[in-house]
């Protein structure tokens, strides 16, 4: 079962590296050098402004100080939680602008004084705590002295003016954009040398992140500049603070996009988690398949954007098995006709529940083809060849491969070489010979892996043996005496009462004018198999696909497999298949 | 539109009224400044431009106009010179430079709502009326001088702005929608802390810039407001995209036959009016709607469907039973735990659950009674009526049955959007 993480702590991801460097627990002796070398360094810079007679603004080191430790500790902000409805923490060691203007409006020790009480308190997220907090307030201390040190060179206090003299625009902008260019590099070459130092990361891939983390910085320095600007001004600190709420908001904002996200990924993440439990052949084929689709997409040089959707229309591509009864999924026994019509809907079923999904796009129309075939012999509309939507293509040849190289328990996996003769034989009849060699291509270049993340933490299904047991998270409240029926038997129950089994519209459904043929019908009420209205006997229904709930006897599982051999002996199922009971 | 329909329509009668009077006056004097009044139109136009992306969903799909016009109205001092404009030239700039930055959204079709330019339109004449006059005879200077009180003076102008606007905007939702007000206003409120607060502190910063700095301050100051509204943005769209999928989700119960067509759809669009007309707050309304769009998930786990998908018809028990499917399978999904709970609970007799529940629970059975064509729409509130005892919290049936009168249950049912 995927473990769903609901409130991941998030942070602003570009400006967060302070905190993601030294992923290790125990910290190699080069690092404790290195974050040694650096604490000093920090000290280097702080103790001018503490020797006697130095002449610091203590108040406005003080103020500011007090300002950047207020955004910077860890709230959970409710004012504005009600604002957006729930809230997440925001991220540590984000927070910029005041920084960059003590950068700008102090001498450098005292700017570097300035970062000392926020970068000491603020929330840590892993652990060691301790050693990361050093090291974050070392490296904010030297950043922001050197950032001073730069403005200083060029004039910046100066530029700014105070009281009645107006400041120097545009000159100003220059030592600004000096400050914010600096403390960027410092914070990143800091960076990437603890990362080499720490994980053995190779100091070249230590600076990739500069040139995402630029951007906002320059943002960060404009923000500061204002704030300087505004704090020499006669108006005065108030109205610096002014300064502060849009960019408080606006990080806060952001938290709260990440964690949206994750719900986001979670949502996806139950949708096919809800095809696995009726369907339990197939646990992983979702995960596996998306990941296949994005081998050969990748291998076909296609964008990055479009790889998400691909992925998503691989992971999907089975999300209409929701619609077919489980009963006809789990059959024991051979399908009948009307049965396997009804399992052949399933791409129909999916794509009208995925239509209203505006970001997927292209994945829609790939999981309504994606058991299309290149002759014209597939379902549901029998296109052929270039009319196949590409996605559905991709998706047909990643579903056939993973179909065939995971053990399911009426067949066994098969080596992938096999697997990958098998699509070459059917390479133009069934699926797009350019998808085969793009798939062939990439299993040379990164191999195969069948693990995926759904297979890791799953300990409540591994762990319970094969009966009828519940979490108490899923039991009633008062458990139904053993002989109760299913609900289909009580006194509600109608018999006879045959209903169509979902709102197919025939215009949802049909992608483009002209793909469909004319014959094609939505599905009617005629395709519900009469087992549907068949009083359940027994408690069958009780051992339903509850997440938490243990698995059903093997033998329930088998006809779910049937699906496959429904497709029409995809790639290699010729041989009928064996049926392991355990 | 019933009662309240005249307020939008005096709404906008004013704001063109003062439009009007802004551009009469302003050709007839000419306009002073004018260095200042072409820059700042531009922002505003520019502003109107960004409102480009925005989402149905956004509550201020412009904040760099807003925050611009504001300012303009504000703008007391330019780089330590005095300045003279008007209210009445402060209008005609405010909806000059709008206008020009709309043109290309009316001819791409998307033309604004013009309630809100309205609005805005009458809001911006209030700031400048208070300001304005003042500070042009010189009381302000006087009294406050240069310093920090002059800088609260235009926060609390603002404040006081942004709270008639909230007012406003309102009376005037409680007009068209017919919402009681209390609550409308409370949401009006609640929304000024979030980009409401970061378009204010932006105004009356740009205000005081151009008053340090000059136009100069324009260009610099505008740039953490447009970051507040791309995060604004991302979060809207990612918002929206979770929204569909979850109404994804819930469909999965339809195309498998265990719920009449659209049921789920129509129960999370009549929950949402009972919940706004029993004064829910905007988060209350969201987890109810996600609540009511989710809580038949639980007939998933069932092998057979329930006949015509209406639990409402069955034995308390066995409803209960699947409520509690249906909770466990929500939790597995990213939406706030307080769903999981109301589907769970959805069941229950009313005197023992929350308020969304109830209401979950009451609208779901008037849908199973009135669409499972069981019976019409006035013998299935009857039913519910008679179930008040036990199963049903009166003030909720009485609050659908206000709903169902006055039809905008069935009437706000948005279409799922096309593909």
């Amino acid at each position: 079962m995927v473990r769903i993480s609901r409130r991941r702590p998030a942070r602003p991801a570009q400006l967060a590296s302070v905190t993601r460097v030294m992923g290790v627990k125990a910290i190699p002796p080069a690092a404790r050098v290195y974050i040694g070398c650096a604490l000093l360094g920090a000290a280097g810079c702080v103790l001018p402004a503490l020797r006697p007679g130095a002449q610091t603004p203590w108040s406005a080191v003080a103020l500011l100080a007090a300002l950047y430790t207020v955004c910077e500790l860890p709230t959970h902000c409710r004012l504005l939680g009600r604002a957006l409805g729930g809230s997440a923490p925001m991220g540590a060691g984000s927070f910029f602008p005041v920084l960059l203007s003590s950068a700008l409006l102090l001498p450098p020790s005292a700017a570097a004084l300035t970062a000392l009480p926020g970068a000491l308190l603020a929330r840590v997220e892993r652990r060691p705590a301790g050693v990361r907090r050093a090291w974050r307030t070392a490296q904010l201390v030297i950043a922001v002295w050197a950032a001073a040190m730069v403005a200083g060179a060029l004039d910046g206090r100066l530029a700014l003016g105070g009281g009645p003299h107006h400041p120097d625009f545009p000159y100003v902008l220059l030592p600004a954009a000096a400050c914010a260019l600096t403390f960027c590099l410092v914070l990143t070459a800091l960076d990437g040398g603890v990362r080499t130092a720490a994980e053995g990361v190779p100091p070249r891939t230590a600076w990739r992140g500069l040139g995402r983390a630029l951007a906002p910085h320059a943002v960060h320095g404009l923000a500061g500049l204002m704030m300087a600007v505004l704090w020499r001004s006669t108006y005065g600190p108030v109205a610096a603070l002014f300064v502060l709420l849009p960019m408080y908001i606006s990080c806060w904002v952001f938290a709260q996009y990440h964690r949206e996200h994750a719900a986001h990924r979670a949502t996806i993440r139950a949708l096919v988690q809800a095809v696995d439990i009726k369907d339990r052949y197939t646990r992983g084929h979702s995960e596996r398949v998306g990941r296949a689709s994005v081998l050969i997409a990748r291998e076909l040089g296609m964008e990055e954007d479009r790889l998400e959707v691909v992925r998503f229309a691989g992971i999907l591509h089975d999300v209409g098995k929701l619609g077919v009864p489980t009963r006809v999924l789990r059959k024991d026994g051979p399908l009948t006709p009307e049965e396997r019509r009804i399992i052949e809907l399933h791409p129909e079923y999916g794509h009208e529940m995925v239509r209203g999904i505006g970001f997927l796009g292209e994945a829609r129309s790939a999981i309504l083809h994606h058991h299309e075939r290149m002759d014209g012999s597939g379902y549901p509309y029998g296109l052929s060849g270039a009319q196949i939507p590409e996605f559905a293509r991709v998706v047909a040849v990643a579903d056939a491969f993973d179909a065939m190289t995971s053990t399911r328990c009426y067949s066994r996996a098969r080596p992938v070489e096999k697997a990958v003769a098998e699509l070459e034989r059917c390479a133009g009849t069934h699926f797009d010979p350019r998808m085969v060699r793009a798939l062939v291509r990439a299993l040379d270049r990164y191999g195969w892996s069948s693990a995926v993340t759904a297979d890791e933490p799953r300990p409540p299904e591994t762990d319970v043996p094969p009966t009828r047991t519940r979490t108490p998270e899923t039991r009633p409240p008062d458990p139904a005496p053993p002989g109760r029926q299913t609900p289909a038997s009580g006194p509600a129950f109608r018999a006879g009462d045959v209903r169509a089994p979902g709102p197919v519209s025939p215009d949802g459904a049909v992608p483009a004018p002209g793909h469909a043929p004319p014959g094609r019908q939505a599905p009617a009420s005629g395709h519900v198999p009469p087992g549907r209205q068949v009083p359940a006997s027994g408690s069958a229904s009780r051992e339903g696909a509850v997440p938490a709930a243990g698995h059903g006897p093997a033998g329930a599982r088998r006809a779910a497999g049937q699906e496959d051999r429904a497709a029409g002996g995809r790639a290699g199922h010729a041989a009928p298949p064996r049926r392991g009971r355990a | 539109m019933r009662a309240g329909g005249a307020i939008p329509g005096a709404v906008r009668a004013a704001a063109l009224a003062l439009t009007l009077a802004g551009f009469a006056s302003t050709l007839w004097n000419g306009v002073d400044e004018p260095g200042h009044a072409l820059a700042f139109g531009v922002l505003i136009a520019l502003g109107e431009l960004a409102r480009r992306g925005a989402l149905p969903g956004d509550r201020e799909p412009a904040p760099l106009a807003s925050a611009g016009a504001l300012a303009y109205a504000l703008l007391g001092e330019s780089a330590g010179g005095g300045t003279s404009h008007g209210v009445l030239q402060i209008v005609a700039v405010v909806v000059a430079g709008g206008l020009a930055g709309l043109v290309p959204h009316i001819a791409r079709g998307s033309g604004p709502d013009l309630d809100h330019l309205a609005r805005r339109i009458l809001s911006v004449g209030f700031a400048a009326l208070c300001f304005q006059p003042l500070y042009n005879a010189g009381a302000v200077t006087t009294v406050l001088g240069h310093g920090p009180s002059y800088a609260l003076f235009l926060l609390l102008l603002l404040l006081l702005t942004a709270l008639c606007d909230a007012v406003l905007a309102a009376l005037m939702l409680r007009a068209r929608k017919g919402y009681p007000y209390g609550p409308l206003l409370r949401e009006e409120l609640r929304a000024l802390l979030g980009i409401g607060s970061a378009v204010c502190a932006t105004g009356a910063v740009m205000a005081l810039g151009v008053a340090v700095a000059g136009l100069w301050a324009l260009p610099v100051f505008c740039v953490p407001l447009l970051l507040t509204q791309v995060s604004f943005r991302r979060f809207t769209a990612v918002r929206t995209t979770n929204r569909q999928t979850i109404a994804s989700l819930a469909r999965a119960t339809e195309i498998a036959g265990y719920t009449s067509p659209g049921h789920a759809r129509r129960v999370a669009a009549l929950s949402g009016a009972v919940g706004r007309e029993l004064g829910l707050s905007e988060p209350d309304l969201t987890v109810l709607e996600y609540a009511a769009l989710m809580h038949d998930i639980g007939q998933l786990s069932l092998v057979d469907p329930v006949p015509e998908g209406a639990t409402a018809l069955l034995p308390a028990e066995e409803q209960r039973r699947i409520a509690l499917l249906g909770g466990a399978v929500v939790r597995q999904t990213g939406v706030p735990a307080a769903v999981a709970v109301i589907v769970e609970r959805q069941a229950d007799p009313y005197h023992e659950q929350p308020l969304p529940a109830r209401i979950v629970r009451t609208v779901n059975a008037y849908d199973d009674l009135a669409a499972g064509s069981a019976c019409g729409a006035l013998t299935a509130l009857e039913r519910l009526r008679l179930a008040t005892a036990r199963d049903h919290h009166p003030e909720v049936v009485e609050s659908l049955a206000r709903v169902l009168a006055r039809g905008d249950g069935a009437g706000s049912i948005a279409p799922v959007p096309p593909g």
